[in-house]
């Protein structure tokens, strides 16, 4: 039998109840088009959490107080925040590592804003004036704190432009010069800064800057930082700026056991790999749910198929009379099953695109449709045929030909 | 050409066994129309299905073409009914939605035998079976019985078996199409020199054949020479 005849053979068959067949490769369209539309919304979100990490600043490491960062990750950096153990002293030292081109002091707590009557529970960092170049971060209207106001430790303060419609109305203009109220104390506004967008944890938009020793007279009460911001020359040496840090660090706390570290240096890139670990089990977790349905859709396949071989037992009957080998019969039912997983993998790959294509239109999130879970979706869609046409197309060859040309 | 020695067929075992044939013998040559009749019970089903290669007997030699196939697997059964063996049915057993010479060109199919070499032995098959080219691209179950019938043995014909075994053809036809179809038997047996043997219960049918075989009970009663011969009116 050649593959012309398998093909015009399959053709007639699925064509006898169309509907049947339509309503079968409709199970596989749904299982196909939800993972490739999960799998887009899932690969869509991790991508657009990690540029929103690596729009923080490049080659950035951040230093903690606390706790040692535990292998494999940052999560248990317990107390890391309420420690208080780093200084002005720590990140003056910081600037004489090799490489490191950047420090970038900062005092950051959460306090009740209050402007003009409205009010508002937002993160207020203390900051240093190199604390833009550092942190990718550009002022809209205004300046930034400058070294001199940072010095004499003045109220000034720059804010975001959440903070901004928050306090005084969407894209109000004219804020700069205005004053609003930190703990009670007053602060004027000298900028805004530019719009960065969520970054999927917290809004980098929502945020005050003001002095850093602003910041510890007034806010914190302290002369603690709660944290350094190191910038390296280049990505390559990170690894080695984050040990001459921990290393410097550890000489001045007088800690000759790392793992008693008061403090912890994370760079950009354990960061991205958290957040990246997050968002790749929510891909598989959308995933598995779209297999489901893809699992369900097969079923479908083999319960057709079954009830196919039961339809036409006198018809396989007759042409095993004829001199059709096992072989040739389980060939005709599995690629029936295979070419109705087919088509409804291609239709599913299509449908699950427009739908991936259709979320990103809605602007809630950034889907992305990879060429490898395309590939994935068909060859599962493929194995499924085979998987679930297997027995039915084995029970059909397998079939006593006088009892199946008996067969009413 | 066919060579039946002492075939037995028993079903089941131990106190349940059955025996359907108890031993059968004959030779049928080349060029022969035999009907094997008898009533139902008699075994004659159960000898056309070892006949037609569909089962293989529990004793006893059954030499096709020189060839014992009473031992061979299912494969190589199926092969032989592939090459040797042209079936033609009581309920036709024709593909529905399908043509009538893609019905005919299913044992080629099998056979692997190219495209146009399947569209010109279809026609010719279909031809001397006695259907007109008009029919050919219609849908199987837009004819009629007598011509469903005469499709089916055109597809019997079409890989020029060494034996046509047509079971009860004439069952669900009435009495002028089944004199049709029988006379188209006896056409392809004088004017072909195919082999045919008819399995049938009734002596009307019987004696169309030149040799009639009667069972009964799993044993050969007679096998003599149809002298009283029926010879058709071709009027195809």
């Amino acid at each position: 039998m050649t593959i012309n005849d398998t093909i015009q053979e399959t053709y007639t068959a699925l064509s006898a109840n169309k509907v049947r067949s339509g309503l079968t490769i409709l199970g596989i369209v749904i299982g196909i088009s939800s993972v490739i539309a999960m799998v887009s919304i899932g690969t869509g979100a991790s991508s657009s959490i990690s540029s929103s990490i690596q729009s923080l600043g490049a080659n950035l490491l951040q230093v903690s107080p606390g706790a040692q960062r535990m292998a494999g990750g940052f999560g248990v950096a317990g107390g890391r925040g309420n420690a208080k153990t780093l200084t002005h002293a720590d990140a003056d030292a910081l600037m004489g590592i090799t490489d490191v081109i950047a420090v970038a002091e900062e005092v950051s707590g959460r306090y009740q804003v209050t402007a003009r009557g409205t009010n508002s529970n937002t993160t207020v960092n203390g900051v240093t004036s190199n604390y833009p170049s550092i942190r990718n971060i550009e002022v809209a209207e205004g300046s930034f704190i400058s070294d001199s106001q940072d010095l004499s430790a003045a109220k000034v303060a720059v804010i975001g432009p959440t903070t901004r419609d928050d306090l005084f109305g969407e894209n109000a203009e004219d804020v700069v010069g205005q004053a609003l109220r930190i703990k009670g104390i007053e602060f004027k506004i000298i900028g805004v800064t530019v719009e960065k967008g969520g970054s999927g944890f917290s809004n980098a938009d929502d945020i005050i800057y003001v002095p850093v020793k602003s910041a510890q007279r007034y806010l914190s009460g302290d002369q603690y930082l709660t944290s350094i911001s190191v910038r390296a020359g280049d990505a390559g040496v990170m690894t080695q700026v984050q040990a001459d840090i921990t290393a410097l660090l550890l000489e001045r706390h007088n800690i000759s056991d790392e793992t008693q570290a008061d403090f912890s240096v994370l760079n950009q890139a354990d960061i991205l790999e958290s957040a990246s670990s997050i968002t790749s089990t929510l891909t598989y977790l959308l995933a598995a749910i779209g297999g489901i349905s893809l699992v369900v859709g097969g079923i479908g396949i083999m319960n057709m198929m079954l009830t196919t071989v039961t339809e036409r037992t006198r018809e396989i009957g007759l042409r095993k009379a004829i001199g059709a080998r096992k072989s040739d019969i389980s060939r005709q039912f599995l690629v029936e099953a295979i070419a109705l997983t087919l088509i409804g993998g291609v239709i599913g790959i299509l449908l699950g695109c427009l739908i991936s294509y259709a979320v990103n239109l809605t602007g809630l999130i950034t889907t992305s449709v990879t060429l490898s879970s395309v590939l994935i979706a068909f060859g599962v869609s493929a194995l499924i045929g085979i998987v679930f046409g297997y027995y039915p197309a084995r029970r059909a060859a397998n079939l006593n030909p006088i009892e199946a040309l008996r067969y009413e | 050409m066919i060579d039946v020695t002492d075939i037995t067929k028993t079903y089941g075992s131990g106190d349940t066994a059955f025996q359907a044939l108890r031993g059968i013998t004959f030779t049928i040559s080349n060029g022969e129309f035999v009907a094997i009749m008898g009533p139902s019970g008699s075994g004659k089903s159960t000898l056309m299905h070892i006949l037609g290669c569909l089962d293989t007997p529990t004793s006893g030699s059954y030499y096709l073409d020189t060839k014992d196939v009473s031992m061979l697997n299912d494969e190589e059964l199926a092969d032989i009914r592939k090459d040797k063996i042209g079936f033609v049915f009581q309920s036709f057993n024709l593909l529905p939605r399908t043509t009538v010479l893609r019905n005919v060109m299913l044992p080629l199919i099998y056979a692997g035998v190219d495209e146009d070499e399947r569209v010109r032995r279809a026609t010719e098959a279909l031809t001397s079976a006695g259907l007109s080219e008009t029919h050919f691209l219609h849908k199987s179950n837009e004819l009629s019985g007598g011509q469903i019938q005469r499709v089916a043995i055109a597809r019997a014909l079409v890989n020029q078996p060494s034996l046509i075994l047509a079971d009860e053809p004439t069952g669900n036809l009435d009495t002028k199409t089944g004199e049709i179809v029988l006379g188209t038997f006896q056409k392809l047996n004088r004017e072909h020199g195919r082999s045919i043997v008819l399995i049938t219960h009734e002596h009307d049918v019987a004696a169309y054949a030149e040799r009639i075989i009667t069972l009964r009970d799993g044993v050969v009663l007679s096998d003599e020479k149809n002298h009283s011969r029926t010879h058709a009116h071709h009027d195809h």
